[in-house]
This record gives structure tokens, C-alpha cells and sequence, in this order.
């Protein structure tokens, strides 16, 4: 069993969150891709800590839960408030960024 | 010999200019004209004191350079600010100052009434100390600087009434003109630092000596733009056009500096030159024949013009021209004597005119004019002393000046025999035309005006532009509504019987084969003339004043016959010579010349400068351009700027997979 | 061992299957759940790497919390069937392509000969590797910093969820700009 092999799984893991942020118009299903996307990392983040012997990868993939809930939270927050103001809950429709 | 009588008579004007312009708030109106008289008063005896002093050096000691301070030095090339006091400079010192001093008295009357009274004493005293600038001047840097200055000075004071578009245009015509000169006096001054490595006089001439030979080409290119410097400070042909037009400004500043001094400087600047011209002759000649050309193209349109201004400009282009002539065949001291006696009847032919213009209301067209000589009895007499002494009338100053210049012409010999002879004629023409003006004013049936003043009462009209007629008003920029004429003004009346009298008596000083007063006394400055034995024979010189005199009075008999006696004979001359006339009217055609091939190229050129380069290019290409460019990114990075999500989204991962690939290549 | 590797291909399959039931899936309802499957395959993963405190974390905290704050959120929003609108837009057809870009690179990343540092096997690991002792006092003497600063964002956090969806009084339902960019 290779290290390795977790490696490859949490690229992949990554790259399915990334399509899905991509891809997906509902901001819910963002934020749980972007969650996959935070998990492939914390897998890697484990991995390593197993390669080198240290349990400091472990503690900041503790770390990264935390930071992950948080912006759940937050984002879990910000669709309630637009949910409340009648807003269209459609990804494409936030554009107050436009320049 | 002290130099600080040079540095007085340059400080009086400058601290007089400093006076007036700097406290006209705090002095009483009429104080002015008096300050500034004063200052050109006590400058002129500062050139008196020069000269005594002078008087008392023996001839190898008068000569003196001192400098006030270094200008520029680098490496072993030193400039100073210096003058040089000799007597050349000396003279022109005491010409300048003491005319000067009579036109700025005549002018504390004849100004009166104008709004610009300070601000005409302090131009007038400008000029004078850049004239003095200019003639004591001892390296071509401070030539140079009186040089500009001087021109500067005739701009200010001929578009003095500056409202005046006619004016302005004039004063812009004079400035160029000048402008053209001053470039080629300053381009002979590079090529002569060039081959001679120094400016000043002493080591200019030593230099040339060494460096030049006869007739070197540089050398003659280099007398050949001093010369044409000359000729546009002097108004010779062909560079003369701004001379009648510079008549619009007051008669004073015609007086003073359009006919006794700042046209005068080309004459000193080539008696002056006078080592370079004598080791040039294809200069030198080119200068005469011009001068000898010059003498008759303005003696021949100052019969014709009807203005009466500008008959005395043509004259003095004529004589300056004589003048020229002298210097240029190595007559210094004729030609500088007749440069004297010029400034006294010239100056006082002009003071005459400024008195009759006046009583004409400011009228100045020779054909409404007539009959003054009952109303104005002394500007009478002193206007016909100075035709009779512009004439060459036997005794007269002008008559010793300007026979001394042809009798020393003739006897250069060869080919200058035709100069001299054109000279005679350009007499004949003088006379002529001198009194033409003489019989028109002052003679025949009175008109309005005269009568007017004959009862008392100065003629008033409407203030208007004399040469085009249209109305002005008498406030500042304007010429204002009072006249004065000499019978009633006691400085201008001074003045002008100061100059009279200067008029008839100055030939004393250089009576031929009785006095040479002059010639001896200007000896020291062109010792080194290659010329400086060859005088006429005084049998010749006698012959030579005998037929001027004789030429002289046949021009004032023919004037008498056409003006006076035979009055139907002047429209039958005109009938048959219309073609002349009108050529000679219209001043030989010059001004249309110029209009056609300098300015309206250069005014096309103008054109289309600011509509192709400016407009097209400038400011559609670059500054267009360079905001066009500036914008075309500004809208890119708009274009960005979507606030989609998802764009944003993609954005992101673009830029990780492409660190990624790059840490990927640079670990391999 | 074997048995290790079966347990790492199930749990993998688990994990990806997941991961993309989540993106696939229309309903968000059925999105949540196939995350909280997801996470629970990671779980198994974490216990294949010896890192015991951290699955039990993974599946107490983050499944069991931060999921379950997830269905709340759902159940209030409702969640669509449908998109609103069929969608035209080209990220959606191109952006899978570009993740799958990027895995590949990273694939290479991995496999290839880039990563030389990478060793199969893994490291000596003492005793108390992994278990909750050994993490809480790296929290505690190692990590002190960034677990007080953790402390103080999920306050932070939560303070700021409450501000942002509280219900404000006197507030009209706002129109939006219909415009939607490409």
C-alpha cells in the first residue's frame, strides 16, 4: 500500500470538487464541492504526515475541519440572508462583483 | 585716461529707465520727461568729460578697454563685460547722447497729453542706454546684447500706440527685419571665434590678421552676414521695408531713433569692422555698390510718396546709404562726419514735421497740406535750414559731409568712379525732394488749418489713423487729442533751434584744406586702415564741393519750377510718367515682393503646421494614440471584470493548474 | 497486508462515488447526503493512515455537524429540482475538462518521476502516532498558536452567521438585476 496511491485519490477527489464548483449553479452544491475540494486536501495532508512519521499534518487537517466549518457557516449564512430577500438563489445571478 | 566716464555715461540712461519705470506711481505726471531728460543730459556730459579727458592723452593713449567683470571664462577663453573707450566710441557717445538729449526735451512737450507719457521716457531712455551699450561696447558678446537691445527698443516705441493695429503690424515688421539681422551678426560672430579664437576687438583683429588672408572665403562670409546685420539695423536695401512703416510711431521716436541714431549702427558697426573689411575688399565692394543702390532706389521713391513722414524715412535710407558708401570705400571720417551731420538736420527735419502734423491735426498726407509759412513762421525757418543742409546748399554742414564722401569715393579710383557719380545724382534727386516737401507745406494757397492758425487756433479733427482713416479714441494705446506745435511750446521750439543751428555750423569741424578737426581726432581708431593716407587732393576736394554745391542748388531750382512756379507742369509730369510714378508710389514694388515670397509661404506654412502636424498628428496620433492604447487595456481589463462567479471560479483554477505545471518543470 | 489494500479500494471507490454523486446529483438533499457517505469513506482512509483522532473528528464533527447544519439549511431553502434556467453557459461544458487537466497534471505530479522525494513505504511511526494524546499535546505546546486563532475564527464565524441572517426589520424584497453575464 502506497503512499502514493492517496496522493492520486486526493487529486481526484479535488478535481471532481473543482468541476463541481464549475459546474453547479445552486450555491449549496458549491459549498459541498468546495468541501470535497478542502477534504481531498486534508487526505493529502494526512498522507504526508504518515510519509514523514509527524503528526503535524495531522493537526492541520484538524485545523482545516475547523477552518471548513466555519465557512460553512458563513456561506450557510449569506444563502439564508438571500433566501429571505426573495433573491434568485442561482450562482449566475450574483453579479455585484461586475466591474 | 579714467574709464569710469564710459561707465557713467552708460549708468545715467540705465538709472534714468530704472526711475521712471519702476516709481511711475509715486512722481507727479510732468516729472518724467524731465527725469529722463536729465539722466540723457548728464549721460552726454559724462561724454563730454570722456572726451576732454581724451583730449588730454597724446594719440597712442587713447585708447582704453576696461572690464566690469568676467561673463564666461572656460579653459583660456575669457569673455568680460568691458568697454571699450576710443575715439570712435567717444564720438558716437557724444552724437547719441546730445541728439538725444535735444529729442527728449522736444518730446517732454510734443507727448504731452498721452497716457503712456512714463512709459514713453522709459523706452526712450532704454534705448538710449542700449544705443550707448552698443557703441561701447569692447567684444561682440555686449555688440551682441546692445545689439538686440536696441531692436527690442525700436519695437517697443513704434508700436508705442499699441491699439493701433497698423502700429503693431509695424513694430512686428521691424522686429523681424532686425531679427534677420541680428542672426547674421551673430553667425559672423561664431565663424570669427571659430577661426580667430577670441571675441573681443583686439584679439578679433589680431587674430584675423594672422588667420585670414586676402579675401578669405570665411572671412568674406563672415564680413558678408556682419553686413547683414548692418543692412537690416540700417535699413539698406534690401532689407529697408521697415523703416517707412516704422513711421507709426511718434515723431520723437522717428526722430531719434529712425533717423540719428539706432540706423546709424550699421555704419558703426563696419567702421567699427573695419580691419575685417579691409582684409575682405569683395565685402567691402559689395557693401558699397548696396549703399550706392540703396542711396538712389530711396532718393527715387521719396519723390513720389505723398506721406510726409515717410518722404524724411526715404531720405534717411538715402542717406545712410551715403553713409555706407564712405565706410565702405574707407572713408571713415567722412563717413562718420557725415553720420553727424545727418543726426542734426534729420533729427530737426523730423522735430519740423512732428510740429506741422500737429497743426494739421494729425493729419500727415503731403496733399492736404500747404501755405504754413505765415502760421508757423519759426518751424518754417528751421525746417527749410534743414532741407537746405539736406540738401548740400553751400555752407551748409551737409553740404561739407556729403561732398567729402563723393570726393573721397571718386578718388578710390576704377570703378568706384560710377559710384561716385550715382552719388552726385542721388544729390541732385535729394535736393529735389527736400525742398518738394519745403514748397508743398509751407508755400501756395493756405490751407483750413493754416488759416485756422493763422487766426490763432489750432486745427482739430477727429482722432483717426492716419494712414487708414479709421476713428480711434484718445485713451491709452491711442495718441492722444492734444497737439503741440513748436511756435508755442518752449522746449520743442529749443530743441529744434539747438539742432538748427548745429545744422549750419557743423561743417566746422572738417572744412577741407582748412579744418580736419575730425579727421585727427578719430586718427587713433583707424590707424591701422590700409587707407588711412590715401586723401583727395585738396584741388580735387574743392572741385568735388563745388559741384555738389552746384547740384544742390539745380535740385532746389527744379523743386521751385515744379512746386511753385509752373504748377501745371507737376500734373503734366505725372500724366507722362504714370508708369514711374506709380512704380515709385508704391516703393518699388518691395513690400508686394516680400508679401509674396516670405510671408504667405510662411503663413501657409503656418497653416499647416497647426493643421497637419498639430491637429492631425499630435493630437490624433499621439496623444490620441497613446490614450487610445490606454484605453483599449483599460476596456480589456473591464472586459474581466464580469462578476461571474463561476468565470471567477475558472480563473482560479487556470492559474493553479499553471503553477503547478511550472513547479512540475522545474523539479524535472 | 491484503487486507489493507481491499479496505483502501473500497474505501476509495466509497469516496469517489460520493464525490461525484455530489456534483451529479440535481436534488441538493441528495447532494448532502452523498458528501456525508463521502466523508465517512475518508473516515476509513484516516484509519488506513493511522490517524485515529482525526476520522473520529471527521465523522463526529464534520459529518455529524456540519452536515447535519447543511440538511437544516436545505430544508429551510427548499433546493430546486430544476436549474432555473437551462444553462448555456460554456463553463459548464469546459470546466469539468479543466478539472480533469488538472488532475492529470497532478497525477503526473505524483506517479511521475517529479516527486522523487515520495517514499512508498512511509516513515518509522513511534507508539502514540495518531492518537488523541499525542495531537492534544501538539495542540497544546506545538500548535498553540493556530488552535487559539482557530478558537477566535469560529467565534468570528459564528457571530458573523447570526449578524448576516438575522431578520432585519423594515427591509422591502429587493428586485435584482436580471441580467446575467456569460
Amino acid at each position: 500500500m502506497d503512499v502514493a496511491w492517496f496522493l492520486v485519490l486526493s487529486a481526484f477527489i479535488f478535481c471532481i470538487g473543482a468541476a463541481g464548483v464549475l459546474t453547479r449553479r445552486n450555491p449549496l452544491v458549491v459549498l459541498l464541492c468546495l468541501e470535497l475540494m478542502l477534504n481531498a486536501g486534508n487526505l493529502a495532508l494526512v498522507a504526508f504526515a504518515r510519509m514523514y512519521g509527524q503528526s503535524a499534518g495531522q493537526v492541520f487537517a484538524l485545523i482545516v475541519m475547523v477552518i471548513a466549518a466555519c465557512e460553512v457557516v458563513i456561506g450557510l449564512g449569506i444563502i439564508v440572508a438571500m433566501y429571505r430577500r426573495r433573491l434568485p438563489i442561482d450562482v449566475d445571478r450574483m453579479s455585484e462583483l461586475r466591474g | 585716461m579714467s574709464p569710469t566716464w564710459g561707465w557713467l555715461i552708460l549708468a545715467f540712461p540705465l538709472g534714468g529707465m530704472l526711475i521712471v519705470s519702476l516709481g511711475y506711481r509715486w512722481l507727479p505726471e510732468g516729472a518724467f520727461g524731465w527725469i529722463a531728460s536729465a539722466a540723457i543730459g548728464l549721460s552726454f556730459l559724462a561724454s563730454v568729460g570722456a572726451l576732454a579727458d581724451m583730449l588730454g592723452q597724446p594719440d597712442s593713449g587713447r585708447t582704453l578697454v576696461d572690464s566690469a567683470w568676467t561673463y564666461a571664462s572656460t579653459g583660456d577663453f575669457r569673455v568680460d563685460v568691458a568697454i571699450l573707450i576710443d575715439p570712435l566710441s567717444v564720438f558716437m557717445c557724444l552724437v547719441v547722447s546730445g541728439v538725444s538729449f535735444l529729442i527728449h526735451v522736444y518730446s517732454v512737450a510734443y507727448m504731452g497729453g498721452d497716457r503712456g507719457y512714463a512709459r514713453y521716457f522709459a523706452y526712450l531712455n532704454y534705448f538710449v542706454f542700449s544705443m550707448l551699450l552698443l557703441v561701447l561696447a569692447a567684444n561682440f558678446i555686449i555688440l551682441i546684447v546692445g545689439w538686440a537691445f536696441v531692436g527690442a527698443a525700436s519695437y517697443l516705441l513704434i508700436s508705442f500706440w499699441y491699439r493701433r493695429t497698423t502700429a503693431t503690424a509695424a513694430g512686428i515688421k521691424a522686429f523681424v527685419i532686425n531679427v534677420i539681422g541680428d542672426v547674421g551678426l551673430v553667425i559672423a560672430t561664431f565663424l570669427l571665434l571659430d577661426k580667430t579664437g577670441a571675441l573681443d576687438y583686439a584679439g578679433v583683429f589680431k587674430g584675423a590678421q594672422e588667420a585670414f588672408t586676402r579675401d578669405d572665403g570665411t572671412l568674406v562670409a563672415a564680413c558678408l552676414l556682419i553686413l547683414v546685420g548692418a543692412f537690416a539695423k540700417s535699413a539698406q536695401l534690401p532689407l529697408h521695408t521697415w523703416l517707412p512703416d516704422a513711421m507709426e510711431g511718434p515723431t520723437p521716436v522717428s526722430a531719434l531713433i529712425h533717423a540719428a541714431t539706432m540706423v546709424t549702427a550699421g555704419v558703426y558697426l563696419i567702421a567699427r569692422m573695419h580691419p575685417l573689411f579691409e582684409l575682405a575688399p569683395a565685402a567691402a565692394d559689395v557693401s558699397a555698390i548696396i549703399g550706392t543702390a540703396t542711396l538712389v532706389f530711396a532718393a527715387t521713391v521719396a519723390l513720389a510718396v505723398t506721406d510726409l513722414k515717410r518722404v524724411i524715412a526715404y531720405s534717411t535710407i538715402s542717406q545712410i546709404g551715403y553713409m555706407v558708401l564712405a565706410v565702405s570705400v574707407a572713408a571713415y571720417g567722412a563717413g562718420l562726419f557725415h553720420l553727424m551731420t545727418h543726426a542734426f538736420f534729420k533729427a530737426l527735419l523730423f522735430m519740423g514735421a512732428g510740429s506741422v502734423i500737429s497743426a494739421m491735426g494729425g493729419i500727415q498726407s503731403l496733399d492736404r497740406m500747404g501755405g504754413f509759412r505765415r502760421a508757423m513762421p519759426f518751424t518754417f525757418v528751421t525746417f527749410t535750414v534743414g532741407a537746405l543742409a539736406l540738401s548740400g546748399f553751400p555752407l551748409m554742414s551737409g553740404f561739407f559731409s556729403k561732398d567729402e564722401v563723393l570726393s573721397f569715393t571718386a578718388n578710390r579710383g576704377g570703378a568706384f568712379w560710377i559710384l561716385a557719380v550715382l552719388g552726385y545724382l542721388g544729390a541732385g534727386l535729394t535736393a529735389f525732394y527736400a525742398f518738394r516737401m519745403v514748397f508743398r507745406v509751407f508755400f501756395r494757397e493756405p490751407v483750413p488749418e493754416a488759416r485756422e492758425l493763422e487766426r490763432g487756433q489750432l486745427a482739430h479733427h477727429e482722432p483717426a489713423n492716419p494712414a487708414t482713416g479709421e476713428l480711434e479714441d484718445p485713451d491709452v494705446g491711442f495718441p492722444s487729442p492734444e497737439h503741440h506745435i513748436a511756435e508755442r511750446e518752449w522746449p520743442m521750439s529749443t530743441a529744434m533751434a539747438i539742432l538748427a543751428v548745429l545744422a549750419v555750423v557743423g561743417g566746422i569741424v572738417a572744412v577741407p584744406a582748412a579744418t580736419d578737426w575730425l579727421e585727427k581726432f578719430l586718427e587713433p581708431s583707424f590707424a591701422d586702415s590700409r587707407f588711412a593716407d590715401v586723401h583727395p587732393s585738396d584741388g580735387g576736394e574743392w572741385i568735388g564741393l563745388g559741384f555738389g554745391g552746384l547740384i544742390g542748388v539745380l535740385g532746389i531750382t527744379a523743386a521751385y519750377f515744379v512746386y511753385l512756379r509752373d504748377r501745371p507742369l507737376r500734373l503734366r509730369l505725372r500724366e507722362r510718367f504714370d508708369t514711374a510714378h506709380t512704380f515709385l508710389v508704391n516703393k518699388w514694388y518691395f513690400d508686394e515682393l516680400y508679401e509674396a515670397v516670405f510671408v504667405r509661404p510662411a503663413a501657409a506654412f503656418g497653416r499647416f503646421g497647426r493643421r497637419v502636424v498639430e491637429t492631425d498628428f499630435v493630437q490624433g496620433v499621439i496623444t490620441g494614440g497613446t490614450t487610445g492604447v490606454v484605453r483599449a487595456g483599460t476596456a480589456f481589463a473591464r472586459a474581466i471584470q464580469t462578476g461571474y462567479l463561476r468565470g471567477y471560479a475558472l480563473l482560479l483554477l487556470v492559474g493553479v493548474f499553471g503553477l503547478a505545471l511550472y513547479f512540475l518543470i522545474v523539479s524535472s | 497486508m491484503w487486507f489493507e489494500d481491499v479496505v483502501f479500494f473500497a474505501a476509495a471507490i466509497g469516496a469517489l462515488a460520493g464525490a461525484v454523486g455530489v456534483v451529479v446529483l440535481r436534488n441538493p438533499f441528495y447532494s448532502v447526503l452523498s458528501l456525508v457517505g463521502h466523508l465517512v469513506a475518508l473516515a476509513v482512509l484516516f484509519l488506513l493512515l493511522r490517524a485515529q483522532f482525526v476520522a473520529a473528528a471527521q465523522v463526529v464533527v464534520y459529518a455529524g455537524a456540519v452536515m447535519v447544519l447543511y440538511v437544516f439549511v436545505v430544508a429551510y431553502i427548499g433546493g430546486s429540482d430544476e436549474p432555473l434556467r437551462p444553462d448555456e453557459s460554456l463553463i459548464t461544458s469546459f470546466g469539468p475538462i479543466f478539472a480533469l487537466a488538472l488532475g492529470v497534471e497532478l497525477c503526473f505530479a505524483f506517479l511521475g518521476s517529479g516527486l522523487t522525494a515520495i517514499d512508498g513505504r512511509g516513515a518509522e511511526l513511534g507508539p502514540g502516532y495518531g492518537t488523541p494524546g499525542q495531537i492534544g499535546e501538539a495542540l497544546l505546546t506545538k500548535f498553540l498558536v493556530p488552535f487559539e486563532a482557530a478558537s477566535f475564527l469560529l467565534l468570528i464565524a459564528a457571530v458573523g452567521a447570526v449578524v448576516l441572517a438575522r431578520r432585519r426589520r423594515g427591509l422591502a424584497p429587493a428586485g435584482t438585476a436580471e441580467r446575467r453575464e456569460a
